[in-house]
């Protein structure tokens, strides 16, 4: 087990900036998920942590060495790829076993920890197959039988579940999680899913166009939101977006393009300042009056309602937990909760408190 | 298929079968009269002409060609430069295309390029200067010399298919091996290699039949009888004044074999996809 930490690193492709400047620290033990739309530049920081892609600039240590110029083979990583990559012509045993046999680990040593991981993962019945006998659960829990059974300093996931139907996914991130709170194992886990993102990470890394946007716990992330950026990548549904221009005039208030004014609860603003305001679906409730709009879709979920509605020239997407009749184009209100209108600056996207 | 009657399917069926049949026919025609040819005794060869098979049989060409001709000699010549053709190429080639596959080195493009180019020059084209460095280096008239010219025709194409089947592997795998402990030479010999014999399988087979079938570099580089391929060889059982066709076909069945045997050991090579289930398919 050991940390990792990124100083300054930096990757080009040319003259294509994929990453800049990013820091982290992972501390030992620690899950971490960097998450972001395709093309952000997650997996090549991924692959920059394994020593797959070098880095153009900065520092990356695990624990306390310094490997920029250590191979893979020598930084004690394991890597569970997207495409699970088995050996196609190696059973499940060899698969497995691979990376000891070929660190020269003792028999009786590599047997007993085959032995450990396949009981752990459930794969005891089917050591002697081959990959392509298997099926795409059972194959991405051989890719992760191969990482485990090492027992390496720190574990890399580049995207394992996007190739599992949404069922198996569910069960495998709650596996995955399950697994490292029992090994402990520090772990980095690349993923475009917020929702992967939410519940397994210790701490989530959101980054856009090669930056890191914002860097913490899964809670502080979806209830204060650095940047518009995060505030709509975090959540789902998407939070709701409106743009208007602040009044002090009887306390901080935003007037929205329509004239209707909504109260907020930040202080650092200033007169006239252009600002864009984040309302998350659940925080935003059927009322008497408030906020005219028109139901415009109706979709229920089961547990919750989602309600897409027609105000002004937008679309708000509300989430209702109660199941209350109402049908397209009915003529509803909205009133917001109070304290939970999120303000951004709409030059820079920052967040404004 | 749905929505078909009995009738439609059973005609389908016939027209099916019809035309695999003829295909098959086609193509086997030539080698089934080679074959008739070869047991067919001088002395029926023009009387009985066209008949399917002859009223009488023989064995006497296949004798006299393995013991009276020069033919063993021929047919050793020729199983010596392919095999060797086919092992060099496909050694040299797997490397050039496996480099191609995946690195990134400047001027890739051009050397794609320039190995695409010398596929389209004619041959007749480039004997006369082969032909003088080839008496210069002392390569004329030796098996050498064979070898050497095969290899460099062959090596282009023989590079671009090893090439497609690296790209078939998934870099993840090497990838994976590498992390798991293997060197990149390490992970080529134990995770690609393997993955990739299906494909040298085919290389090899395929650089082989080239070269046992090559007739214009053979004819024109060799002169003795004890360095003469089998595909020259053939030519000596046409005379001044007559072709000893019964001859002739009995060495071209025997020269058939070697590429059946080849290609019936390598056909399981070729037809196994053993990178099925590497990653999600």
């Amino acid at each position: 087990m050991a940390s990792v930490t990124l100083q300054s690193v930096s990757k080009t492709f040319g003259a294509v900036k994929v990453l800049s400047g990013i820091d982290l620290s992972i501390e030992d033990g620690e899950f971490v998920v960097l998450v972001g739309p395709s093309g952000c530049g997650k997996s090549t920081l991924l692959r920059i942590i394994a020593g797959l892609e070098e880095a153009s600039g900065g520092e990356i240590r695990i624990g306390e060495r310094l490997v920029n110029d250590v191979a893979p083979r020598d930084r004690d990583i394991a890597m569970v790829f997207q495409s699970y990559a088995l050996y196609p012509h190696m059973d499940v045993s060899r698969n497995m076993a691979f990376g000891l046999m070929l660190r020269k680990e003792a028999p009786d040593k590599i047997s007993r920890r085959l032995g450990e991981a396949s009981s752990k993962l459930g794969l005891n019945s089917l050591l002697g197959r081959l990959p392509k006998q298997l099926s795409g659960g059972q194959r991405q829990r051989v890719a992760m039988g191969r990482a485990i059974v090492r027992d390496p300093k720190v574990f890399l996931f580049d995207e394992p579940l996007s190739n599992l139907d949404a069922k198996l996914r569910a069960q495998m991130r709650t596996e995955i999680k399950a697994l490292h709170q029992s090994l402990k194992t520090t772990a980095v886990y690349v993923t475009h899913d917020q929702i992967e993102a939410m519940t397994m990470a210790n701490r989530i890394v959101v980054m856009n166009e090669g930056i890191v946007q914002q860097v913490g716990p899964p809670l502080d992330l979806y209830d204060r939101p650095a940047n518009v950026f995060v505030a709509g990548f975090i959540g789902s549904p998407t939070m709701n977006f409106l743009d208007g221009v602040v009044s002090l005039a009887d306390g901080p208030n935003v007037r929205l393009k329509d004239g209707r004014r909504i109260k907020i609860a930040a202080r650092n603003v200033t007169e006239g300042q252009h600002v864009t305001l984040g309302l998350r679906p659940e925080h935003l409730v059927l009322a008497k009056d408030g906020i005219a709009g028109e139901i415009f879709v109706v979709e229920p979920l089961g547990m919750t309602t989602q309600v897409s509605v027609r105000v002004g020239g937008e679309l708000l997407t509300i989430m209702l937990m109660e199941r209350i009749a109402i049908a397209p184009g009915d003529k509803v209100h909205l009133s917001i909760l109070p304290g939970n209108v999120h303000v951004f600056d709409k030059g820079s996207g920052r967040r404004i408190d | 298929m749905v929505g078909q009657s009995r009738l439609q399917k059973t005609l389908g069926a016939i027209g099916l079968y019809g035309a695999v049949f003829l295909y098959v026919a086609f193509a086997i025609l030539p080698i089934y009269w080679t074959v008739k040819i070869s047991v067919t005794p001088q002395s029926l060869l023009y009387s009985e002409g066209i008949k399917l098979w002859p009223s009488h049989m023989t064995m006497e060409n296949y004798v006299n060609v393995l013991q009276a001709s020069d033919f063993p000699r021929f047919f050793l010549n020729s199983l010596i430069v392919s095999i060797a053709t086919a092992l060099l190429v496909t050694a040299v080639a797997s490397l050039a295309g496996y480099a191609l596959s995946r690195f990134r080195f400047r001027g890739k493009a051009w050397v794609s390029l320039v190995l695409l180019l010398t596929q389209t020059f004619p041959l007749v084209m480039v004997i006369p200067p082969i032909f003088r460095i080839m008496g210069q280096l002392g390569l004329t008239d030796n098996l050498y010399g064979l070898i050497v010219i095969y290899t460099a025709f062959n090596i282009a194409f023989a590079t671009f298919l090893m090439q497609s089947f690296f790209d078939g592997v998934p870099k993840d795998l090497e990838e994976a091996a590498m992390i798991d402990g293997c060197t990149r030479v390490t992970a080529l010999r134990r995770i690609i290699l393997p993955l990739t014999l299906p494909g040298m399988g085919a290389t090899v087979a395929f650089v082989f039949t080239a070269a046992w079938s090559e007739l214009l570099f053979a004819l024109m580089l060799i002169n003795s009888d004890d360095q003469k391929t089998f595909s020259v060889g053939l030519l000596t059982f046409i005379g001044k004044f007559a072709v000893d066709w019964g001859q002739m076909m009995a060495a071209s069945v025997l020269a058939l074999i070697p590429v059946c045997v080849f290609f019936a050991f390598l056909q399981r090579y070729l037809v196994t996809g053993l990178t099925a289930g590497a990653v999600k398919g």
